[in-house]
């Protein structure tokens, strides 16, 4: 069954900027699936129409089959949204928000209390309970936005860059926690700036690029189109000049001590090691220079450009 | 989505909207306490002493539930368009644009909290009047269900200010240059059969006039106006208010993009 299922969405804004152009998109029941795109790009807007939050100008939209015209109602129950900006009351304290919003669902308050405590205590924010929103952390405050669109159980949870601004060590227990609701049965959609965050959690991707889907594949068949993967190499001993390497592969001298290599697909990087090592040049480390969706993703946004 | 869901729905947005006011009562609840002790104090007994009955009423008599119903409309609409507005203004109001619950319903839910702080203050102002004059109900029901249907207009009034409102600045606006005149020309303070007839005559265009007059007769027996035509007049603006307030919310204005 499909969570999520887009056809023809077009957004036209009254100053006549066109946001969406026709855009459909599925998304299949328990996927963690990647929205990606620059900023303007129509991701925001996207979401925003799925929750209600702004008007379409055309196309059609169902969730869990039910069409938001038709049964809006049924739509919303259905889904969680964890939007970009904080947008949730700074003067309440952060279980009276979480609760709320549950009411906001029908959920009474007894089970709305069972349910707060298990989302809070699951994102570290049990002890914060009674502190008002403003006291808490950029990074708590996401949290917070994770728990309260959580409280009802929605089958499908939007997250529109939800790790914003969080450090890592935090983003990365968010990221579990994700996954651990994902493989409970709810269908995950995540727009971030983080690729290696999409590449990390989602299974699909869609590349949103001035209002158009410019791609829409699994994760996996998205990195194998990358042709190329560019290498720094940290050496062992300082080098003044940069090594001439038979096998052709571009080469540059970064700093003395640092080598970039752009190696293509049926190329080995081994062949690289070998000669490097003939010339007495010790590697010490090697790491991408980007993450290989970070450049598949520039590639086809630049491509986008270029049309 | 079951009646049980609507009223849990319901419910959570009027006790938000009351705790909201409770919190800060200081703001909310306690200024116009001490403001109608004050019009009491120098209208009431200094002035009021001086000036002969109004309709066999000493004009103490005659001022309380004019005050009373000022206070019950300034705070009915008060709240509803600061908190309408605060919850646009820090987007928070998405939580409830996102979820399932019918526009008509949100709607209701603001109002009663309006209604909530109007009839929370009418009673607070009703108790300090209580210090300054001995009080009296000619007939309980009128009084109390135009207390009632006035809050709930001026709680939908204060809605719409907030759905239009882009600032703080427009929230105040209209207090300060609609309500407040209005308000003291809908005969709070004297009866309009003491104005010239041309007055008189325009006085009649003034809503507000009908609601004080009948929270008059309620409290003292005394009317410049029919029941029947104020009870009419306030019924009218509930209905065309509120039916705007949907439609406005329903095609998202000053909601959604």
């Amino acid at each position: 069954m499909l969570a999520l299922e887009i056809s023809g969405l077009t957004k036209t804004y009254r100053n006549g900027f066109t946001a969406l152009k026709g855009i459909d998109l599925a998304v299949e029941e328990g996927d963690f699936f990647a929205l990606l795109g620059p900023n303007g790009a129509g991701k925001s807007t996207t979401i925003s129409i799925i929750t209600s939050l702004v008007n379409k100008s055309a196309g059609e939209i169902k969730v869990f089959g039910n069409d938001m015209r038709d049964k809006p109602m049924l739509v919303k129950r259905d889904l969680g949204l964890v939007p970009q900006e904080f947008n949730f009351n700074q003067f309440e304290p952060v279980e009276e928000i979480v609760i709320n919003q549950a009411g906001y669902y029908g959920v009474d308050k007894h089970e709305a209390r069972e349910r707060c405590e298990w989302a809070l205590k699951k994102l570290g924010l049990w002890e914060k309970r009674r502190t008002m929103a403003r006291g808490l952390s950029g990074g708590m405050k996401r949290r917070l936005m994770i728990a309260r669109a959580l409280i009802h159980k929605p089958r499908l949870l939007i997250l529109d860059e939800p790790t914003a601004g969080v450090d890592i060590e935090l983003r990365r227990s968010m990221w579990q926690f994700l996954r651990e609701i994902n493989a409970e049965g709810t269908t995950i959609i995540l727009t971030t700036h983080y690729l290696e965050e999409a590449e990390m959690l989602c299974r699909n991707v869609a590349i949103i690029d001035q209002g158009e889907i410019v791609e829409n594949t699994s994760i996996k068949s998205l990195i194998n189109k990358l042709d190329r993967e560019t290498f720094i190499l940290d050496l062992a001993s300082p080098l003044s000049a940069p090594p001439i390497l038979q096998c052709g592969y571009p080469l540059q001298l970064i700093d003395n001590t640092t080598i970039e290599i752009e190696v293509r697909r049926e190329q080995s990087i081994n062949v690289v090691f070998n000669e490097l090592s003939s010339c007495g040049i010790e590697v010490m480390s090697m790491r991408n220079k980007a993450n290989r969706l970070e450049e598949l993703f520039l590639d086809l946004v630049e491509r986008g450009v270029d049309k | 989505m079951d009646l049980q869901t609507y009223r849990i729905a319901f419910s959570t947005i009027l006790i938000k909207e009351i705790r909201r006011f409770a919190r800060i009562w200081i703001q909310t609840i306690l200024p116009p306490m001490i403001t109608t002790a004050l019009y009491f104090v120098i209208f009431g007994k200094m002035i009021g002493s001086q000036l002969t009955p109004i309709d066999g009423f000493s004009y103490m008599d005659y001022i309380v539930p004019g005050l009373i119903m000022m206070n019950i409309i300034s705070n009915s609409y008060a709240n509803v368009v600061s908190s309408f507005y605060g919850a646009k203004f820090s987007n928070y109001i998405e939580e409830l644009l996102i979820s399932p619950i019918p526009h008509s319903l949100i709607l209701i839910g603001y109002i009663a909290g309006g209604v909530a702080r109007g009839l929370t203050v009418g009673v607070m102002v009703t108790l300090v009047a209580m210090f300054f004059t001995e009080l009296q109900f000619y007939n309980i029901w009128v009084t109390l269900s135009v207390a009632l249907l006035t809050s709930i207009l001026f709680a939908l009034a204060g809605f719409i200010n907030a759905v239009f409102a882009k600032s703080f600045d427009d929230i105040s606006i209209i207090p300060t240059f609609v309500l407040t005149p209005l308000t003291y020309l809908g005969g709070i303070f004297y009866s309009v059969s003491m104005l010239p007839e041309l007055w008189q005559t325009l006085s009649l265009g003034n809503p507000i006039l009908y609601m004080v007059n009948t929270f008059r007769y309620g409290m003292l027996g005394v009317s410049d106006i029919s029941l029947g035509v104020a009870y009419g007049v306030i019924t009218l603006f509930i209905i065309a208010l509120y039916n705007y307030s949907l439609w406005l919310m329903k095609h998202g204005v000053g909601l959604r993009g």
